[in-house]
């Protein structure tokens, strides 16, 4: 692991005024802290108050839209934002992979495009890298990228695309050139499309719940100018690589389920219930070191390293403690889960359970981690 | 996996410390001497001990990077005893620390003032390391107390890692002193944080072992580490490994930023020495299966490292005891009050 990190001193005064805005908020009765926000929890009236208060690409030049403020700045605001539950799908992947992405690779005008417009939280992203036969082997892309006069066209067809009825935009990871079987890596390129572009087909994919937050996106001949390639042609591995540490370390990867634990101790306190200290306590212990884990990755990845083991380390625990919770959860209170209700233990308890298997499959199975943790070992 | 990467003070000071404990590793039982005359000749043995009392006036950091090294190699020398409770605690009350290896413990003895100075009298258990001790440091509830090797009658005793775990009767003069205020908690934490630091240095030992061993175990024609299973078990086990030896950075890194006794750190103190022994066991049962038999007896040294996660974390409060703490503040900080208490300080 990185060595641990503290927080600068101006952190508490930015946690202390997100915390009084989301305490407004949920007086307003605007939102109700649910379980999985970051999935399922598109509002983009709270995506633009969070855009106006400067919360939002955070980490990008003032030029940009952004405050230059430091990766652990934006630590602090997303991990005040899920721990309260709040809805940040319509920005996530925007102010979590994008921003950053666009000002690395990016050309001056896609930059110019796009950046102003997420940190504002008026232009929403997606990503478009699983497809049919390409999972966990992301490698096995079979989007097609032909050259055409004046830029590609795309063909092919990606899935589980959070958001992509809604997003403005996304990133597709398609082949520019021939698979090569002795460097499956190559060949590989990003590119830009906007999500309205003509031939591009949006369907939903319904989650087993019924909502519809995932789709499969059909590009059929699609036109994408060559400013709009991401990057270096062939680059496309390294560049998504290189992303990783970033998207698999953060806070979202032990809090989608914070707001029940939360509600549970609610619970607990509320029917005088005793002898739970010990289950709690196990809870809190591996919250307070998976927290304590993230930060250090993110003040790594300030201080500009990659650290792509310990990043994938986070994701297992952290997604494996965002189970365990749901089964302390079940243990201590009974409750039955109510997917009908409003909010509130039932609600939080009944979107937990059916979003759990989600947890350890997104961003890279947990399987898939530890095959990189087992590489980072020596074993392979 | 290395503790830090960094390249700081602390970071040379892990370097160092992992060559001296890794020269060192044996398989016996005693007091290794040779070693703790090395430990003392580099200002190792009294590192966060003020200079007054003979110390290198480190920081818990600075602790950290010795006693996670010192755990990892299974070191058989009484140094978190030393520095981190006993030199602290005479110290603090004013009694001149005796030269060597110390020990501590907490204890009730009856403790008489007398015209020369003071007697005292009972029986203390599970004393750590007390045969090889030239001071046991004892905090009753009425004095601090120093008991010297002379006026003790020493039962040998052990941990499941055969660890010196004694019985001390005492019945003769000792050196007394008050007790400073708070020093019970700050002992207790003192305590906890040591020894979470060695259970995540052990647990790295463990792991260490058990890589090693799968690439060097060759069944089905193939070292097993090349086995999808193992590999997926091993990865498991260093997950473990890394929680352990965050949680206790952690909770070091905050005792040296707010100090000993602050909310936040016995908060992190708790957490770190839960999370610790949580992951011993699932350390040592992955380290165990990846070793197969031969691990399972004494003519490997892998129990070096797995009796000592069983053994530490029972010791200075078991992974149960500790949560319990956790989790009465979280009750007691209620639905709201709970992410706050998380995050702490800044």
């Amino acid at each position: 692991m990185p060595p641990p990190v503290d927080l600068p001193p101006r952190a508490a005064e930015l946690r202390a005024q997100v915390r009084a805005f989301l305490a407004e908020e949920r007086a307003a009765g605007s939102w109700v802290p649910r379980s999985d926000v970051w999935l399922s929890g598109w509002d983009e009236r709270f995506t633009r108050e969070l855009g106006q208060r400067g919360w939002l690409g955070m980490t990008l030049p003032p030029e940009y839209g952004g405050a230059g403020a430091s990766p652990l700045d934006r630590y602090v605001v997303t991990e005040e934002l899920l721990a309260a539950g709040a809805p940040v799908a319509a920005h996530w992947v925007a102010d979590r992979q994008i921003g950053p992405t666009l000002l690395r690779f990016g050309t001056e005008a896609q930059r110019r495009k796009f950046l102003p417009g997420i940190a504002a939280g008026e232009v929403y992203f997606g990503i478009g890298m699983s497809e049919p036969d390409a999972g966990s082997d992301l490698a096995a892309v079979r989007t097609r990228a032909e050259r055409v006069d004046g830029g590609w066209e795309l063909t092919g067809t990606k899935v589980w695309t959070s958001g992509a009825h809604r997003a403005h935009a996304f990133f597709a990871l398609a082949r520019s050139a021939p698979r090569d079987e002795s460097d499956r890596h190559a060949g590989l390129s990003q590119f830009i499309v906007e999500l309205d572009s003509p031939g591009v087909q949006i369907r939903p994919i319904p989650l087993l719940t019924g909502a519809h937050h995932f789709n499969e996106v059909v590009f059929d001949r699609v036109f994408v100018p060559d400013e709009m390639v991401l990057g270096e042609v062939g680059a496309g591995w390294r560049q998504v690589t290189s992303e990783l540490a970033f998207e698999r370390s953060g806070p979202e990867r032990f809090l989608s389920t914070f707001p029940l634990l939360a509600a549970l101790v609610g619970e607990l306190v509320a029917a005088g219930a005793t002898g739970t200290e010990r289950e709690i306590g196990s809870l809190v212990s591996r919250l307070w070191t998976l927290r304590r884990m993230s930060l250090a990755i993110a003040g790594s990845l300030a201080s500009g390293n990659a650290p792509e083991l310990a990043a994938a380390i986070v994701k297992d625990l952290g997604t494996r403690f965002e189970n365990e919770i749901i089964d302390a959860a079940r243990l201590l209170v009974s409750i039955p889960p109510d997917p009908g209700a409003e909010g509130g233990y039932p609600r939080l308890l009944a979107d937990a359970v059916l979003h759990a298997p989600g947890f350890t499959l997104r961003g890279g199975t947990n399987e898939v981690l530890r095959g990189i943790v087992a590489r980072g070992l020596g074993l392979r | 996996m290395t503790d830090t990467t960094d390249t700081t003070a602390t970071g040379e000071l892990a370097e160092l410390a992992e060559s001296i404990f890794a020269e060192a590793s044996g398989t016996g039982t005693a007091f290794d001497a040779a070693l703790w005359k090395t430990l003392e000749g580099s200002g190792l043995a009294r590192l966060t001990l003020p200079e007054a009392a003979g110390g290198s006036e480190g920081s818990f950091t600075d602790a950290a990077a010795v006693l996670t090294a010192a755990g990892a190699h299974a070191a058989r020398v009484p140094l978190a005893e030393t520095d981190l409770l006993a030199g602290w605690l005479l110290h603090e009350a004013g009694i001149a620390l005796p030269a060597g290896p110390l020990t501590a413990a907490t204890g009730d003895l009856d403790v008489a003032d007398t015209a020369g100075g003071s007697t005292v009298r009972g029986e203390l258990r599970r004393v750590a390391w007390s045969r090889a001790a030239a001071g046991i440091a004892v905090l009753t509830p009425t004095r601090v107390v120093l008991l010297r090797p002379e006026h003790v009658t020493i039962t040998d005793g052990a941990n499941l890692a055969e660890e010196p775990r004694d019985t001390v009767r005492v019945d003769g003069p000792a050196t007394t002193a008050e007790i400073p205020p708070g020093a019970a908690e700050q002992l207790r934490l003192r305590a906890a944080l040591g020894r979470a630091l060695l259970l995540a240095g052990a647990a790295r030992g463990a792991l260490t072992a058990s890589v090693t061993y799968a690439g060097q175990r060759i069944q089905f024609g193939r070292p097993i580490g090349k086995l999808q299973a193992v590999q997926q078990q091993l990865a498991l086990a260093a997950a473990e490994v890394a929680a352990a030896s965050a949680a206790a950075w952690a909770a070091a890194g905050a005792a040296s930023a707010d100090g000993m006794t602050a909310p936040s750190t016995r908060f992190a103190v708790a957490a770190a020495k839960a999370r610790a022994g949580e992951a011993a066991g699932a350390v040592a049962r992955i380290a165990h299966q990846v070793h197969g038999a031969i691990g399972f007896t004494r003519e490997h040294d892998l129990r070096l490292s797995t009796t000592r996660l069983w053994a530490w974390r029972e010791e200075d409060g078991s992974d149960a005891e500790w949560n319990a703490e956790v989790g009465a503040a979280a009750l007691a900080a209620g639905a709201d009050g709970l992410w706050p208490l998380v995050t702490g300080r800044p």
